[in-house]
């Protein structure tokens, strides 16, 4: 028997490696803590690959996850938070053809459709990585007022942002909702779309290997139905967004579950990912910080 | 588990000299540390679910000796700390009281002051507390000030250079005269587990420890690393056993340092339970030295209660 470096198959052919994702959260790549995987099938139907089915012990930890990353990513400097932004869109660019094939598979484009795709996606990271620095100008003030003071407003981060990703543009879609919410410096909770959630996986390989702080974001693959009202009524999450929830009712029930304790919520609406997305999303996560500094004293 | 045997018929002329309390220490069954380990880590597999583990952590919470020992202790933290031992989550009323406030003999007035009336005990770390490196004069005065100041019990340190030295008769004579200068407070013996290095060790210590008059065998003083762990809790859990099996004296474990999440006390607590039995589930034979454990037994509950994951802006910072 002559070892051989692959496995052989009877007519000589190498044997596929099927893979079985984990999810990313902490830093780590952990197993679900339920033990549950569930198999991610191409646009056609055919076989890509099994996901770890995330739980709500899982969301729990990642959220411990998130708060405890939250003080040290918020407290760098905004230009920092730019430039780690901008690695993200670099190391993407590395894994270029890996995300257009999982993008091409997971929504049944063409190779060249889904090239663009991720061109788009890589673009939106350096566009909001642009936005890091520029951000306080944009929305702070200096305030004038009736009195010997300086008074300013400065935007900060919310806290742990929960973030159900769109269930249809699996990395488009994915960035456009992740990158605003960390840009200011807020962590992130990001459950994927439940049948395309490869491209999030290889995110979130994307950020282990970049300079994002373990925790920033924690990704886990799995449904938003199940997973979703965990975190809308999680005390220590200070934000969602409903962009992965197509049912009508559920996101009223999500919204009334989030309002114990004020958290601030994005309805899920039509959108057009390829659109230039604005500033609404990433001034949903901001809290207004007012001081007032006395002069001439 | 096989209880040890200790081979003699009465413990009382084991301490009668130094050399036959040598003897009788140096004699004592060493302990399997593979075994140990291996047995602390199957008991911390056990499930513990909805109604047992609502009462696990209600009976977590009543077990805390809620600990400040800082440098930087001010009497406003002390008051800070009394008013969360009397009411530990101001939302929920139903959350019980913990056991004790521990805090340095200095700082016992104040806390006597804040609890009177509350049945909370308050316990003041004493004997040149962590280091144990004075004169017996000394530990005996400062034994005698927490006393005068109200502690209703006196947590010491046992002198570590001597236990390691083999000066057992030394560290003996220590314990049994800082017992008499507490008086009716309650003793509870530091071993400092984490410098005593081996588990037999610690078995020596603890057994020097019940001979020479403690009521509580504690653990560790926090600031040496490793506190409390699992295993050195099992070890001391044999040794009290095994004495209430000698003698037909409860004597308490007391592991402190290092336990921060409920998740961690209930393996204690299933511990205690298949180690020493049922009764020392129960605040008068098993104490948790704790501060930030407080908080998340709390969130526990809260999440039994409600349903939904608390966060921790709800507690109080301590």
């Amino acid at each position: 028997m002559v070892w051989r470096p692959t496995l052989p198959t009877k007519d000589g052919a190498r044997l596929d490696v099927r893979k079985t994702y984990k999810l990313y959260g902490g830093g780590a790549f952990p197993r679900s803590e339920s033990g549950r995987s569930y198999v991610v099938n191409d646009a056609k139907g055919k076989f890509l690959a099994n996901a770890s089915q995330a739980s709500r012990k899982d969301a729990r930890d990642a959220v411990v996850a998130a708060r405890k990353a939250f003080g040290g990513w918020s407290a760098r400097t905004a230009y920092n938070r730019g430039q780690v932004l901008y690695r993200i869109a670099e190391v993407m660019e590395g894994r270029h053809e890996q995300f257009s094939a999982e993008v091409a598979a997971s929504e049944g484009l063409s190779i060249g459709k889904a090239r663009a795709l991720v061109d788009a996606s890589i673009d939106r990271w350096v566009w909001y990585a642009g936005w890091a620095d520029k951000l306080a100008q944009v929305v702070g003030s200096s305030n004038p007022v009736a009195g010997p003071y300086f008074d300013f407003s400065l935007p900060e981060a919310t806290g742990v942002v929960a973030l159900l990703a769109p269930q249809d543009s699996s990395l488009l879609g994915l960035t456009s909702v992740i990158a605003p919410a960390i840009v200011s410096g807020n962590t992130a909770v990001v459950v994927t779309s439940f049948e395309r959630p490869l491209p999030a996986v290889t995110l979130g390989e994307v950020m282990a290997t970049s300079d994002v702080p373990g925790g920033v974001v924690n990704i886990l693959t799995g449904s938003a139905s199940e997973i979703g009202p965990w975190l809308a009524a999680h005390l220590d999450v200070n934000a969602i967004d409903l962009a992965g929830v197509t049912d009508h009712e559920e996101a009223t029930a999500l919204e009334a579950a989030a309002a114990e304790n004020l958290k601030r919520v994005r309805r899920p609406a039509d959108e057009d990912w390829t659109e230039s997305p604005g500033l609404s999303r990433l001034t949903q996560y901001l809290e207004l910080k007012t001081v007032w500094h006395p002069i001439g004293i | 588990m096989t209880t040890t045997d200790t081979g003699v018929d009465s413990l009382a002329d084991v301490t009668s000299s130094e050399d036959r309390l040598r003897r009788f220490l140096l004699g004592l069954p060493g302990v399997d540390q593979v075994g140990a380990e291996a047995r602390a880590a199957t008991l911390g597999t056990r499930s513990i679910k909805t109604t047992a583990k609502a009462y696990a952590l209600d009976l977590a919470i009543q077990m805390i000796d809620l600990t400040t020992l800082e440098g930087q202790d001010t009497p406003g933290k002390v008051r800070a700390l009394c008013a969360k031992a009397k009411r530990p989550d101001p939302a929920d009323p139903t959350a019980p009281q913990v056991a004790a406030v521990c805090v340095y003999p200095d700082l016992v007035a104040t806390a006597k002051f804040e609890l009177k009336g509350t049945g909370i005990n308050v316990a003041s770390v004493a004997t040149a507390f962590p280091s144990g490196r004075s004169s017996l004069a000394i530990k005996i005065q400062d034994t005698k000030d927490a006393v005068a100041a109200g502690a209703d019990e006196v947590d010491m340190v046992i002198d570590r250079g001597a236990f390691l030295s083999g000066r057992y008769g030394l560290v003996f004579d220590e314990i049994a005269a800082i017992r008499e200068a507490a008086g009716d407070a309650h003793l509870k013996v530091i071993l400092e587990t984490g410098e005593l290095v081996t588990y037999d060790n610690v078995r020596r210590a603890s057994w020097l420890a019940m001979l020479a008059g403690a009521d509580f065998i504690k653990t560790s003083t926090g600031k040496v690393s490793p506190a409390a762990t699992l295993p050195v809790t099992l070890v001391m859990l044999e040794a009290v056993r095994d004495y209430h099996e000698a003698t037909g004296l409860h004597i308490g474990v007391k592991p402190a340092g290092g336990i921060r999440t409920a998740k961690d006390a209930i393996k204690y607590l299933v511990t205690v339970n298949e180690t020493a039995g049922p009764d020392w589930l129960d605040p008068e034979l098993f104490r948790f030295g704790a501060s930030s454990l407080l908080n998340d037994l709390l969130m526990q509950r809260t999440k039994l209660a409600t349903g939904n994951y608390p966060g921790p802006d709800y507690f109080t910072l301590d």
